[in-house]
């Protein structure tokens, strides 16, 4: 009975005693989830265009905060380490369609999906190689602060990842939707094959997708990095990001999105208010229990695209 | 239209003698390094016409057109021995991207819409390898909508969910946005009712009149084919076993008994057939 008043009754009296908390936690749920998206995107993206689960995109992330870094400690102003870690991350694309993908073309999903698990390692490997493993700070210059809003407190660093978040899914979202380049994408992921009829060359568009997934995984390093400092660790949020597809649909751009800020807004709520009753730390495992019942009740994700079937 | 044609007739024949804008020279196909499935086929389509492919199940249409159009290696298939001509230059060696370019596209079988783009978008896409311009490309769009109102119609539907008849002229029509002088039809019939396949048809022979643009078309359905067709060739087990113009094909005793399923006499029996097989060409 105790048990059952803890999980149904009492967290809602909690919530409705002081609502300014619970924006609050739901506001920093919010901001954690931006930085999930972040990483989903990179997933989505390379799923999106070749079906191919990306297992690497963690490895992807701490590999571009790192090559930054890197960069920075040569003595590089930020906007040519940027510069730089760009570029590092296309020859990376170029690399892994020249070297893997061109080498694998027609083979199993699977076998491709273990192909990036191999280039997780080197990634690792090389990252740390070259840059070293102690943990980097990362100073980006973004403002660390906090003002308050009708008495809910907010951080201006959580705010610029937000904005910064939004900036790309939109750009992303309308490269996708009004470019020839977005719409050849959007038809290799429907049909390899229609696409090369028409004369789509896979190779390019793989070139610009690994890019692309790139280009979102630097973003991600650097937000990452900034937030928690560069190292190792990085490459394990790629395992967040996976409840987060779960959620939003592997194919989706808004899917990713929506799925981090509900993965982290429930997270955050739930270690606050239930976490108690289940000996706390719950904020590790809800989003994976999350996503399971996700893969009971509706497999395709939120947004995920809907099997078109004609009967 | 009519000067550029034979203008690069001129080109043609400056390389190789005035041949025909295609032309297959006995060619092997294998699949995954086993499979024979191509035993020698040759066939010429000469520019501005229709030239059909026809023959039961099997008996290599389809990898005949992927051939040309070389969507194989995608399948890991190959050619092996043979040569592939166009426009008097081999193009057996070419993506599937340069061909589109120099004016060769296939429409596959089963019709392949990107299910999950709207009808305008997967016409769009047609237009990927054109380098002439937003308005050259406007202009196709509406040459297309022109020819195939129904899509017009149709333009913001998800291409999945438009109906069989509608994603075949999709498909067609998104093959068309390509500017090609040679479009390869793979199986226009499948799957639709025979008022569709009539209009299919009746369309394919517009564009061939109208724009000047040569087909090269498997079906199963011969009689519609052959109807249409200035030429046809009959596919066996991998091989041409008939060839002749459309019309005497049509009137052919042999392929009326054995494709159109009309009968002149009492039947022959399956024996007879195998015999009169064996004693032709094969080519």
């Amino acid at each position: 009975m105790e048990f059952l008043n803890a999980v149904f009754v009492a967290p809602f009296l909690d919530i409705a005693d002081s609502p300014v908390f619970f924006a609050e936690v739901v506001i920093g749920g919010l901001m954690s989830g931006v930085m999930y998206s972040l990483v989903a995107l990179g997933f989505v993206l390379i799923f999106k265009a070749s079906g191919v689960f990306n297992y690497a995109q963690g490895a992807m992330v701490l590999f571009a905060a790192l090559t930054l870094v890197g960069a920075m400690e040569k003595g590089a102003p930020l906007w040519l380490a940027l510069l730089i870690a760009l570029g590092v991350m296309v020859a990376l694309a170029f690399a892994v369609e020249r070297f893997m993908l061109r080498k694998l073309i027609n083979q199993e999903g699977i076998i491709l999906f273990m192909a990036t698990i191999g280039l997780n390692f080197v990634l690792e490997g090389a990252g740390q190689i070259a840059f070293g493993s102690d943990v980097k700070r990362l100073d980006v210059g973004l403002p660390d602060n906090s003002f308050e809003v009708g008495g809910i407190l907010f951080n201006t660093f959580d705010l610029s990842a937000a904005f910064i978040g939004a900036a790309m899914v939109t750009t992303l979202a309308l490269f996708f939707q009004f470019t020839p380049m977005g719409r050849a994408l959007r038809a290799v992921a429907d049909d390899h094959q229609a696409a090369l009829s028409v004369g789509i060359p896979l190779k390019t568009i793989w070139v610009v997708v690994w890019s692309v997934a790139g280009a979102v995984a630097l973003v991600a390093g650097i937000m990452w990095g900034a937030k928690a400092g560069v190292q190792f660790s990085l490459v394990l949020i790629a395992l967040k990001a996976l409840p987060v597809l779960i959620l939003g649909g592997f194919t989706s751009v808004p899917g990713a999105i929506v799925g981090g800020l509900i993965i982290g807004v429930g997270e955050k709520v739930a270690e606050v208010y239930w976490g108690p009753t289940f000996g706390g730390a719950i904020e590790g495992w809800f989003a994976y229990m999350l996503a399971l019942a996700f893969l009971l009740f509706r497999p395709q994700g939120l947004f995920g695209e809907k099997i078109i079937e004609r009967v | 239209m009519a000067t550029t044609a034979t203008k690069d007739n001129e080109e043609a024949g400056v390389l190789t003698g005035a041949g025909p804008l295609l032309s297959v020279n006995n060619i092997e196909v294998i699949y995954d390094h086993v499979i024979l499935v191509l035993k020698g086929v040759s066939l010429d389509v000469p520019e501005g016409n229709i030239v059909a492919l026809l023959g039961a199940n099997g008996a290599g249409k389809t990898t005949t057109l992927k051939a040309i159009s070389n969507l194989l290696g995608a399948e890991r298939g190959e050619v092996t021995k043979g040569s592939i001509h166009y426009q008097g230059q081999r193009v057996d060696a070419l993506t599937p991207n340069d061909l589109v370019k120099r004016g060769v596209i296939q429409v596959m079988e089963g019709r392949h819409c990107f299910e999950h783009l709207t009808v305008e978008e997967n016409l769009l896409t047609g237009a990927y390898t054109r380098e002439d311009g937003r308005a050259n490309v406007a202009q196709s769009l509406e040459k297309v909508y022109h020819y195939f109102p129904r899509l017009k119609e149709r333009r913001s539907s998800q291409a999945g969910y438009t109906s069989g008849g509608e994603q075949q002229m999709t498909a067609i029509g998104r093959a068309l946005m390509a500017n090609p002088k040679m479009i390869l039809l793979d199986e226009p019939s499948m799957g639709l009712a025979p008022q569709l396949v009539e209009e299919i048809f009746e369309i394919v022979h517009k564009l061939n009149k109208d724009e000047g643009v040569s087909f090269l078309l498997a079906e199963q359905n011969t009689t519609v084919a052959l109807r249409f067709a200035d030429y046809g060739y009959i596919l066996e087990n991998g091989r041409v076993v008939m060839d002749g113009e459309g019309s005497k094909l049509l009137e052919n005793e042999d392929v009326k008994e054995f494709y159109l399923g009309l009968s002149s006499g009492g039947r022959r029996s399956f024996r007879d057939v195998k015999h009169y097989r064996r004693r032709k060409r094969w080519l």
